[in-house]
């Protein structure tokens, strides 16, 4: 009985290492396989090429300055809208809304976290961007505001349920501290718990930030796609393109090996690397956080 | 400290909540406004035929069979990978990983993998899946390359469910003289059983949503009959979605809405499962 059960733990606990070691293996494999594709873009593009405003691969040029232009201004105007209401929605659920309302609140947001994109992209189509170009009188509805604004959803949940994990965290000592103080509800939340979970907030505005620059679908359904190097707030009236939208609408066209192909390979580079250092500032951010939570409290 | 003073605060106080609650509201209502026009606008295209015909006329009319089979395929089969993977690599992170350099690394690989945009794992699944391992646009590419953009949640909802287990449970066992697996299989993994598979189902709702991981590695933009092999390609809901709003001219409003109402459906049922789960197992716990 016992050697059986020993021999059976000699078998298992590889398995479950190498289960655990996966998760490097994975990232390792993903970074491999962008660069074995993209990094020859370096030799068969020249830099001013790549590195200009003009992307029109037709003719051979690469510039993906507008698509970087066209992801930032898209993700700008998402945060606009999506930073003040998400964090606004956590501190009311966390803070402020009875049991009841937060008990309906909460699965509610959550739902809108597995809303499909591609559903927001068709509404966004049928009746966001006609709604827009009559609103404010534009050529066209689908422009950098449309993908803003659906953006701005597909980043509200993650602001929010992160952020109010934040603001449940702060100790509940320090709320009571301050109500005996003298201080409102209001000074309290304002003063008190708001800048106590000041980096998870921070945490969850980078995770925001990142889900709106990775955003594919949506943004491609909505934004026009003409890529234009936006220079102000005001191309946001205007169609542009993102990195993302440029890689999903032109993969399926270009030939396995040839420029364009390495080309979109690149654009996913500079996609990961993108993502990554969003997720290493916020893991960082929330690392330091629950470090200065524990130096407090001990 | 005189009246006017405090109730200017109060007065502060009164304006600060109005403010919370009208953008909570903001955030919410449109989620519910969007489910109940889905809904009107997609049930009446709803039918028999719709749900199990074949579209036809160039997906002018016609059911959407084969986008339907094609998420459930691409669903189970994403679950088949990322489901044993995702749990045993949270159980080595909860039950054997020590605090070391090692284990850091594999907690920034997850957060990294979390963070990737879908576009780019599909472009990592066409490199590595499509190309390289030659499976071609296939329901075991597209899986695959779903299932890896699923692991890191179910690794790090599995791992918080685990931790969730007292350690004094582990620690009973363990003395009466059962092993380390032992322990995990009969004592840890019951208990945190619903946590578990509450991350399951919400990282496959995510990966039934999606659009961009299977552009280039599973999506058929039209199949006249159902796949029959994991190297067949696939029709999915998403895509057929993406497809028929943006690609036919002249595609009947009607189908739109059905297609995006059977998605919602599909996703929301999973996700309203989820909740249930979690809900019911909280109320159950007992320590």
């Amino acid at each position: 009985m016992k050697t059986s059960n020993t021999k059976y733990e000699f078998i298992i606990t590889p398995i479950i290492k190498a289960m655990g070691f996966s998760a490097i293996l994975f990232v390792v494999l993903i970074f491999y396989f962008l660069i074995s594709e993209g990094i020859v873009t370096l030799k068969e593009v020249p830099l001013k090429n790549l590195f200009s405003t003009r992307w029109y691969p037709i003719e051979d040029y690469y510039g993906i300055l507008p698509l970087l232009g066209g992801s930032l201004i898209v993700t700008l105007g998402a945060m606009l809208v999506a930073v003040p209401v998400g964090v606004c929605t956590a501190i009311y659920i966390s803070e402020i809304s009875p049991g009841r309302t937060r008990e309906i609140l909460k699965p509610l947001v959550e739902m809108l976290g597995g809303f499909p994109s591609v559903v927001l992209g068709f509404l966004g189509i049928l009746i966001l961007s006609p709604y827009l170009r009559i609103l404010m009188n534009l050529s066209t509805g689908l422009t950098a505001l449309a993908g803003s604004l659906l953006l701005a959803g597909i980043a509200l949940p993650t602001i929010v349920s992160i952020s109010e994990d934040a603001l449940d965290a702060v100790p509940r000592s320090y709320r009571d501290a301050s109500l005996a103080l003298g201080a409102t509800d209001w000074q309290t939340i304002w003063y008190v718990t708001l800048p106590a979970a000041r980096s998870g907030v921070l945490t969850a505005i980078m995770l925001g930030i990142g889900r709106a620059v990775g955003e594919t679908i949506a943004v491609m359904m909505v934004t026009g796609n003409a890529p234009v190097l936006p220079t102000g707030l005001r191309y946001l009236f205007m169609p542009v393109r993102t990195m993302t939208a440029t890689i999903a609408a032109e993969m399926g066209e270009v030939a396995e090996g040839s420029t364009h192909y390495h080309v979109l390979f690149f654009i996913g580079i500079v996609l990961f690397l993108i993502s990554l250092i969003i997720n290493v500032t916020a893991s960082a951010l929330a690392i330091r956080s629950r470090k200065r939570a524990e130096r407090i409290l001990s | 400290m005189n009246k006017s003073n405090s109730s200017t605060r109060l007065a502060y106080q009164k304006i600060g909540y109005g403010f919370l609650t009208v953008m909570a509201f903001l955030t919410v209502i449109p989620i519910v406004l969007v489910l109940l026009y889905i809904l009107k606008q997609g049930l009446p295209a709803i039918s028999w035929e719709f749900l199990t015909g074949f579209p036809s006329d160039g997906m002018k009319a016609g059911g959407i069979l084969p986008a339907i089979v094609g998420t459930i395929y691409l669903t189970i089969g994403t679950a088949i990978f990322a489901v044993p993977l995702g749990i045993g690599a949270a159980i080595y992170l909860s039950e054997y990983a020590g605090d070391n350099k090692l284990t850091r690394a594999i907690r920034i690989s997850i957060i990294n993998l979390a963070g990737i945009p879908s576009v780019v794992y599909g472009l990592f699944g066409l490199g590595l899946f499509v190309i390289f391992m030659k499976f071609g646009t296939s329901i075991l590419a597209g899986s695959l390359t779903l299932g890896i953009m699923t692991i890191p949640v179910i690794i790090s909802t599995a791992e918080e469910a685990l931790r969730s287990v007292p350690q004094s449970f582990r620690i009973v066992s363990i003395s009466l003289g059962a092993t380390r697996w032992q322990t995990i299989r009969r004592i840890v993994l019951p208990q945190a059983v619903s946590g578990i598979l509450t991350g399951v189902i919400l990282g496959l709702e995510r990966a039934a949503g999606e659009t961009a991981p299977i552009l280039f590695t599973a999506a058929a933009f039209f199949l006249p009959r159902l796949p029959t092999s994991p190297f067949d390609a696939t029709m999915a809901l998403p895509y057929h979605l993406f497809v028929i709003s943006t690609q036919v001219p002249g595609m009947p409003i009607e189908i739109q809405y059905g297609t995006a109402l059977v998605l919602i459906f599909f996703v929301l049922t999973m996700n309203i499962f989820a909740t249930v789960i979690r809900s019911r197992a909280r109320a159950r716990r007992q320590w």
